[in-house]
């Protein structure tokens, strides 16, 4: 008898929660309202299977309980219901897919006139590099990192030399532009994940993945790391900021280019090797 | 299928259906449980390759990928294996005809050709080895030797159900009947080993 | 398998029923003569033949139990001290590298050596021969050859917290470079014995599973057909099938990695600088271990997930009195699902960098394999509908069972669904759906199990007191640890994470939340302190079963002695004349007939056509 209780009561308990807690989403800073409005469908259609079946659940422990006398029913099956019961499901099914799917479309088709912004994680931390004056991204490889080449650029792609490269874990976006993230890993697995942002994509050394998004909200947001990495995982935060035009371009300004790095890696180093050849 | 399919669609309530059934003598397939045994293992097996086979193909695709030399040490074990199956063909057939001394003839003979085959392989190893083709120089090494190895310890679990078969055989040398179905079984594996063989060399060979 | 299958069936039809229409007793009970030889038995002859190197399934069934138990139990007291730490960061209880090593050796030690071991080798073992009528495993040898490769593989997992470096922090996934570059903890010894370890179950099991699929498919008894089977059997035996194909997968993956942390080879590691250093390695492909270890990672959800299915199905149909609503509709489900959940592995990396274009396909698949989920659902529930419900332990258990697993299935679908899980993966709705579907309700149908079996392994019965207790705080309190936590997966918590200090998007209340999650996971865990105690003392001091106790229809009870002794039917063996959901026939004088009853026993017994 307890148990049908219960049973109503996690299933109403579980309601009241939903609608109570203090606990939900942190507010959007995307364009990524699709999700959200998917994660509601589901909500929706599965919140109400669960407290319809726990409901239904609670009835029959109620309404059958053991009686000395009462003779449960004999029937092997019910071929109509049965029927009727998978294609209700399958609609539901579609219901929550057909959605899905159409968000997932728009997730992996990159607008035309998104910028591109590198993201490069490594174990722990965060760098960035932007296309520069040229718009476009310099070709890199993992086996040119070194000292003085800390991104692996290919010195010999023209294309290269004018990037920006951001070291210090902090990178600005501009408001209502769509930006493409190029996602790269120089050591081990990593995810770049912004909570507000609410995409998501594997960092994967050897690859280049990506996705998109387009700010909708000024403001200062965490970067995360959301692809288990090792010991300082839980760690390896970083920082978006979202700028109007006018203080996204100052900061931009005072970023420097590879050209410029690489010249004074360079150059330090050869003082380095001097020193130690004294 | 269409077997497998009627047998789901069975209302085993209705008494009609209940009628049948009770006349069922409780086995699905009409195979020895040891054949069937040896079965799944092959069956196992051979997904273990076809996985390797298909981390084979993708790894390949990617440029540093440098194949091996085949050694014409492999071709002559490839003749070692090819013989050794027909050998078992021909022994299996000596013991449906209970033709004790070819059996006894055979098993030896077989078993003289695994373990042939085996050194052989190994010395297909060591010569690699000394001209530098080290497993972690190129993943096309590396595969090379972990095909050899799966392939041999499957010979090698065969062999120790040769060993069995063999003296239970000389054991009680009157009577073939008892071996004459662990024959075939051994026999069976023996083609398979073969196959699985064949597969793994032409793969190697043509890539 | 199943391609065999058509060319080898018994053509069953050929016999001709000579007994048409007779309604004697002696007709209606005749059954043609035996053809098969009665199965040659091993008998010790030593203690240690006895009890210790038993080739008797119901030995080696137990001896399976005893052991996956107790490393679960490990399990559950690293979850306690994950728990700890998460809830209570100023305490310092443990290091990040120790937080790490507890996540992987806690998730790999509950679904494989804890569920994967119980349900298969623990239950398969021991109901699996009793169930079919047969008087042994195939392969008695090779079956308890299994269980010692079990042992030593559980053994070669707790070494490794001994040796330098402890055991691997590489996630239960296991995902290269990370499992094997220094900026994770136990990456050198820890990880290969981990890797040993798994490769050691999975012989171990092959050996076993061999044994399940032969047994069920050649050895069961006269008038035992397929769909004679109880759904415990059928969940068992397709949940084999599924290990022997996808076990393979991890077995393949799992040598290659070995050889790239060994010997250096480059199968699964590309060209990487690691703290500041480059590594030799070149060329290989990280995602490809990811989709070897997810082709046999989901079925593995599903290898934990259809055995408890077919207990369910039959502690539910017991305990309401009644026969399992949909039949048919039940063991097509189990193998719709055991088929489909090879289609649909790349639901878990979505956002792991493959193909973007996988993800439509794998979606599709994802939840088209959610409707014959759903139809057991239905079906369990439309067999307590109109039946006679004894909430007995085992079932309050499966009712608890029902509500979890609902949940837990619920919450898939959002996982499952693409665009849904880019927000939620790796988060803690993460944690919390798996916990909910695979961890909480598998473990209260293995409790239900327990209770409900309890009788026929020891001849007494659990003590229902402490069984209610353990019941009601299982139940409420697993499901107070993991509801919440979805929520803590929307705000966007990812899972994984030693500590989660002060962020600007997590609410502080968050914390109090985990403090809740933990005190309660506490209170959960001390419950299944009292249940050990109760399968120990109970063994002794428990009331005497009588024969039967649950008024059951499969044959596991129906033995001569019980508990069954070695060989389970004495001199002969039972002869199956009906299927085991006859519960309240209509006219009949009990409300159960169990399989051996035959037709004349019960001749004012009319089952209406349907
Ligand atoms: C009351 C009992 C349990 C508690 C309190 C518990 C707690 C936890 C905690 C705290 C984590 C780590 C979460 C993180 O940091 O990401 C975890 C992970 C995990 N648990 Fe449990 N758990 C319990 C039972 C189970 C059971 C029965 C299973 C069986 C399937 C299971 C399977 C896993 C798996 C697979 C992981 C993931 C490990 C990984 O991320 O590599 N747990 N659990
Ligand atoms: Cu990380
Ligand atoms: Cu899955």
């Amino acid at each position: 008898m307890a148990v049908a209780i219960v049973i109503l009561l996690i299933a109403l308990g579980s309601i009241a929660f939903h609608f109570w807690s203090p606990w939900w989403w942190t507010p959007i800073a995307s364009n990524w309202q699709g999700m959200d409005d998917t994660i509601l469908l589901t909500f929706w259609i599965t919140g109400f299977v669960f407290v319809a079946i726990c409901a239904f659940v609670a009835y029959c422990v109620w309404k059958y309980r053991y009686q000395k006398n009462r003779i449960a029913e004999y029937k092997p099956e019910d071929k109509k219901l049965e029927t009727r019961l998978i294609l209700i499901t399958t609609l539901g099914v579609i219901a929550l897919l057909a959605p899905g799917l159409l968000v997932w479309n728009n997730y992996i088709s990159v607008p035309d006139n998104a910028y591109k912004v590198e993201v490069v994680a490594y174990q722990w931390g965060w760098k960035f590099r932007l296309p520069g004056k040229d718009g476009v991204l310099g070709k890199t490889d993992i086996k040119l990192i070194n000292d003085e080449n800390p991104f692996g650029l290919n010195l010999e792609d023209s294309y290269g030399k004018d990037d920006l490269l951001v070291d210090e874990g902090e990178l600005h976006l501009l408001l209502d532009r769509p930006v493409k993230f190029e996602l790269r890993a120089i050591d081990v697995l990593h995810n770049f994940y912004v909570p507000q942002f609410r995409g998501k994509m594997d960092m994967v050394p050897g690859m280049i993945t990506y996705y998109w998004i387009t700010p909708t909200r000024i403001g200062e947001f965490e970067i995360l790391c959301a692809e288990y990495c090792g010991t300082g995982h839980y760690a390896m935060r970083g920082l978006v900021i979202v700028d109007k035009e006018k203080e996204y371009n100052k900061w931009e300004a005072k970023q420097i280019t590879f050209d410029k790095m690489f010249a004074k890696n360079k150059n330090n180093k050869n003082l380095q090797l001097a020193k130690n050849t004294k | 299928m269409n077997k497998f399919f009627k047998t789901l669609a069975e209302k085993p309530w209705e008494e009609s259906q209940a009628k049948i059934d009770n006349e069922h003598q409780g086995k699905t397939l009409s195979l020895s449980k040891y054949k069937l045994g040896l079965r799944t293992i092959m069956v196992v097996s051979t997904i273990i390759f076809s996985f390797f086979i298909i981390a084979y193909a993708d790894r390949m695709l990617i440029h540093d990928w440098r194949s091996m030399p085949e050694p014409w040490l492999l071709w002559a074990n490839t003749g070692i294996l090819i013989l050794s199956s027909i050998m078992f063909h021909l022994t299996k057939i000596a013991s449906d005809r209970q033709h004790n001394d070819k059996i006894k003839k055979g098993l030896y003979f077989i078993g003289f050709l695994a373990y042939t085959f085996l050194f052989s392989q190994l010395l297909v190893w060591y010569q690699l080895l000394n001209s530098g083709y080290y497993a972690a120089t190129n993943p096309a090494n590396a595969f090379f030797y972990l095909f050899t190895a799966l392939h041999g310890l499957h010979l090698i679990g065969g062999l120790y159900f040769l060993g069995r078969t063999t003296s239970k055989f000389l054991r009680n040398n009157s009577k073939v009947q008892e071996i004459q179905h662990t024959i075939e079984l051994c026999a069976i594996y023996w083609h398979f080993l073969l196959a699985v063989w064949i597969v793994l060399f032409g793969l190697m060979l043509f890539t | 398998m199943s391609d065999e299958y058509e060319h080898k069936l018994e053509a069953k039809s050929d016999y001709v029923s000579d007994a048409s229409s007779g309604t004697s007793a002696s007709d209606i009970d005749k059954l043609p003569p035996a053809e098969l030889p009665d199965q040659e038995l091993y008998h010790s002859h030593s203690w240690w033949t006895t009890y210790v190197f038993s080739q008797d399934a119901k030995y080696i069934g137990v001896q399976y139990a005893c052991t996956a138990i107790g490393t679960g139990i490990l399990g559950l007291v690293l979850s306690w001290l994950m728990r700890l730490q998460i809830a209570f960061p100023g305490l310092g209880l443990l290091e990040p590298s120790a937080y790490y090593q507890f996540v992987t050796m806690h998730g790999m030690i509950m679904v494989i050596y804890l569920l994967t071991a119980l349900f298969l080798g623990g239950f398969g073992n021991f109901l699996i021969p009793l169930m079919c009528g047969s008087r042994d495993m195939a392969f008695p040898y090779v079956n308890m050859v299994s269980y010692w490769m079990f042992l030593v593989a559980v053994l070669v997992l707790l070494s490794s917290f001994f040796v330098p470096g402890g055991p691997t922090g590489a996630g239960w996934t296991l995902y290269p470079p990370q499992a094997i570059t220094s900026g994770t903890p136990g990456h050198n010894m820890g990880i290969i014995l981990m890797l040993v370890s798994l490769v050691l179950f999975v012989a171990g099991f092959t050996m076993g599973g061999l044994n399940y699929i032969v047994t069920v498919l050649q050895l069961r008894t006269r008038g035992m057909t397929l769909m004679r089977l109880p759904l415990t059997v059928w969940g068992i035996f397709v949940a084999t099938i599924l290990a022997l194909l996808a076990f393979p997968a991890l077995l393949v993956g799992g040598l290659m990695m070995t050889l790239d942390g060994l010997l250096g080879t480059s199968f699964f590691m590309p060209a990487i600088v690691s703290m500041g250093e480059q590594l030799k390695y070149e060329g290989g492909s990280p995602i490809l271990f990811q989709h070897l270890f997810w082709f046999f990672g989901h079925p593995e959800v599903y290898i934990v997930a259809l055995p408890a299915f077919g207990i369910v199905s039959d502690l539910i149909s017991i305990h309401a009195r009644k026969n399992i609503f949909g039949y048919r509709m039940m063991v097509w489900a189990i193998v719709g699902i055991g088929a489909l959940s090879f289609f649909v592995w790349a639901h878990h990396m979505y956002v792991a960098g493959m193909n973007p274009w996988f993800g439509f396909f794998f979606a599709t698949t994802t939840l088209i394999i959610a409707v014959p989920t759903a139809i057991k659902v239905y079906n369990w529930i439309l067999t307590l509908w109109r039946g006679n419900i004894q909430l007995s332990l085992p079932m309050l258990f499966s009712l608890g069972f029902i509500v979890t697993f609902l949940n837990g299935g619920l919450t898939g679908l959002f996982l499952g669904n693409v665009t849904v899980d880019v927000p939620l993966s790796d988060t803690y709705f993460v944690v919390a759906h798996f916990h909910m579907v695979m961890g909480i309700a598998p473990v209260l149908v293995v409790f239900g199990a327990i209770y409900h079996w309890y009788p026929l392994i020891t001849g007494r019965m659990l003590n229902e007191t402490l069984g209610k207790i353990h019941f009601w705080i299982t139940f409420v309190g697993s499901y107070a640890i993991y509801f919440p936590m979805h929520y803590q997966g929307f705000i966007g918590v990812p899972r994984r994470y030693f500590e989660i200090y002060d962020s600007p998007y997590i609410e502080t209340s968050t914390m109090g939340l985990n403090v809740f999650i933990t005190v309660a996971a506490l209170i959960v865990g001390a419950a299944q302190l009292l249940f050990i105690y109760n399968l120990i003392s109970s063994a002794r001091l428990g009331k005497k079963a009588e024969k039967n106790p649950w008024k059951a229809n499969s044959l596991e009870w129906q033995t001569p002695e019980m508990p069954p002794a070695h060989g389970n039917w004495g001199k002969e063996m039972p002869k199956v004349y009906r299927w085991p959901y006859d519960y309240s026939v209509p006219g009949a004088k009990e409300d159960y007939i169990p399989q051996n009853v035959a037709p004349s026993a019960v001749t004012e017994a009319k089952v209406e056509k349907s």
